[in-house]
């Protein structure tokens, strides 16, 4: 393996891992009031 | 618009974003994308991913997750209906239709392959794909058990063992499928999401340890493994190769699951002030974590390890996935536990995908035609059924799958892809989506998406659509500027033609008449609640 491999795998593999992991450390230490379970919700709209 | 008493919703953030990651996530991700990468020296192909990525991927994503929560708002859940609410005009319920066509008419081959995967892992877990050392003795076995010897193979002429799991796999969608959005598919994929990533971990640890498993092949190892995926070629020169920036554009395009119909369908069950622009990019995210990460560490490494440069050059999706690596799974140490483990891992990902494939068209069933649940899976059940049916009899060289997969997932998908950043950049208007992405958003995207948005990233679809006309249809050759139509076009138009290539299409157009036929009903029955509605507004 050349160093231009090594480069490229590690920056490749590298930035998606960095992305995915800030991106679902974010997601999961953020708190929203909303962002609880809604489940099923009434909206029936009346036109039946 | 919503005819039932009750919508149904995501239950968590997290469970929309492992759906919609599970729905991108699938064989491409392991098989597809390595391939590529190392055919097209993977320097230069990762230059052109990634741009591909940061101005085409991530952009019609944000699109669709905002589209398809706009329209929901509205009361709307499939893609004629989105579509319905978006152009208010009587041709936009149509062109919807296509977000309802493909990710059905792809469902009907996709499970099929699905079958394959849970096949093999059953084979692999009980020993029965240890076919020795000789390549040609898997596609032997792979061909009989796809049937791509003879056409009715495996359903009249003996080798039907691949039907047991076909009928295994299309039961637990729609038993998955049934359950609904939050109880069916949200959970179904906030526990094989992570399974999948798991179980890649797993085998990526073992490829990484193999070392040099045959010392009289001492060039064989996985430094060199490695180095046939990422050892960069001539960049310059192969960056100006147009078919790499194809190639590139492709994998990021199909990969993210972009322009398949299924996101806006997804994302139309968030309510108004539910994130989608961190939510999004983490399902993005988890996508090229699979892709890059896990599927550019696993598969072109362990096959080189023990094939060589010469086992894996020219190898196709299924060559390399159903002929290659069974036999280097065969010689690994605990062959059994690691091939059945890889096999599983990718019936995890197709499952995943093809879950999101069903839920457009109940989708449209249920709020088009005024079905209830049962009645709305019962009837895409027989659909389907009926359409995979075709493709498993039609098994010989799987001509009726490819002539659909060509078709339908990529040449439609390409054309509903550019419709969706034309109406989210033009039609919505760039500030109106602009400011609708943001509702309840957890980040902001950088303002330069949004000269992406409207111009450069319409432009890049529109050429590399172009591009990939030309060659795959029209088959240019560049070097000679010569026009030689491929045989997806033959097939069709000449006397030496395939018959099994033109019924495929002809089912493709009976399913698009199929869905143009409901979705007028349809489009009747929204326009009588619309006045209904505006009646009620005007007495008020």
């Amino acid at each position: 393996m050349t160093a231009g491999g090594w480069f490229t795998m590690s920056v490749s593999v590298g930035f998606v891992l960095v992305l995915f992991s800030w991106c679902i450390w974010r997601v999961l230490t953020e708190k929203k009031p909303e962002d609880h379970i809604h489940g099923i919700e009434d909206i029936d709209k009346g036109e039946d | 618009m919503t005819t039932g008493k009750f919508r149904e919703c995501w239950s968590s953030r997290l469970g929309v974003i492992m759906a919609v990651a599970g729905s991108a996530v699938g064989l491409g991700n392991f098989l597809r994308f390595p391939g590529l990468a190392a055919q097209y020296g993977s320097g230069a192909f990762m230059i052109a991913y990634f741009i591909s990525l940061l101005i085409l991927g991530i952009p019609i994503c944000w699109a669709e997750w905002t589209l398809g929560r706009y329209a929901g708002q509205k009361g709307f859940r499939s893609s004629p209906g989105i579509f319905y609410a978006l152009i208010r005009h009587p041709v936009g319920k149509y062109i919807g239709v296509l977000g309802a066509v493909i990710p059905v008419t792809i469902y009907m081959y996709y499970v099929y392959i699905e079958a394959w995967c849970l096949g093999y892992a059953w084979f692999s877990a009980t020993g029965h794909l240890n076919l020795g050392n000789d390549v040609a003795a898997y596609g032997d076995f792979w061909a009989r058990f796809v049937g791509a010897t003879k056409d009715g193979l495996t359903i009249s002429g003996g080798s039907n063992q691949v039907v047991i799991f076909l009928v295994i796999v299309f039961a637990l969608n729609f038993i998955i499928i049934y359950r609904g959005i939050s109880k069916g598919i949200e959970t179904f994929c906030k526990w094989g999401m992570p399974a999948l990533i798991l179980l890649a971990i797993i085998v990526l640890v073992r490829v990484l340890t193999l070392g040099t498993p045959d010392p009289a092949k001492p060039d064989q190892n996985i430094l060199n493994g490695l180095g046939f995926m990422w050892n960069p070629g001539d960049i310059g020169t192969q960056l100006a190769n147009p078919q790499l920036w194809l190639a590139a554009a492709g994998q990021i395009f199909f990969s993210l699951s972009v322009g398949f119909g299924v996101i806006i369908t997804y994302s139309s069950y968030l309510r108004e002030k539910d994130d989608i622009v961190l939510s999004g990019l983490t399902a993005t995210s988890a996508n090229e974590f699979c892709e890059v990460g896990l599927g550019g560490m696993i598969t072109v490494p362990a096959a080189f390890i023990f094939l060589g440069a010469a086992g894996v050059v020219g190898q196709g999706t299924f060559g390399l996935g159903f002929k290659v690596l069974p036999l280097v799974f065969s010689k690994m140490p605990a062959s059994q536990f690691f091939g059945a483990a890889w096999f599983f891992l990718l019936f995890l990902a197709a499952i995943t995908s093809s879950l999101s494939m069903l839920q457009p068209g109940i989708a449209f069933l249920e709020e088009g035609l005024g079905l209830n649940r049962k009645q709305s899976v019962s009837l895409l059940g027989l659909i389907t059924a009926l359409g995979t049916l075709f493709i498993v009899y039609f098994s010989k060289d799987i001509k009726a799958l490819d002539t659909i997969d060509f078709w339908v997932g990529t040449f439609l998908i390409f054309v509903l892809a550019t419709v969706l950043i034309i109406v989210f950049g033009w039609v919505l208007g760039i500030e109106k989506g602009w400011e609708e992405a943001h509702k309840g958003a957890s980040m902001r995207i950088p303002g330069f998406f949004k000269p992406i948005i409207k111009y450069i990233c319409p432009l890049y679809l529109l050429t590399i659509f172009a591009l990939w006309v030309l060659f795959n249809v029209f088959g240019w050759n560049p070097k000679t500027g010569e026009f030689k139509p491929t045989g997806y076009v033959t097939d069709l138009i000449s006397s030496e033609g395939s018959s099994v290539a033109r019924m495929s299409v002809g089912l493709i157009v009976l399913i698009i008449v199929f869905f143009i036929i409901t979705t007028a009903a349809a489009g009747r029955r929204w326009d009588k609640a619309g006045n209904n509605n505006r009646s009620k507004e005007t007495k008020a």
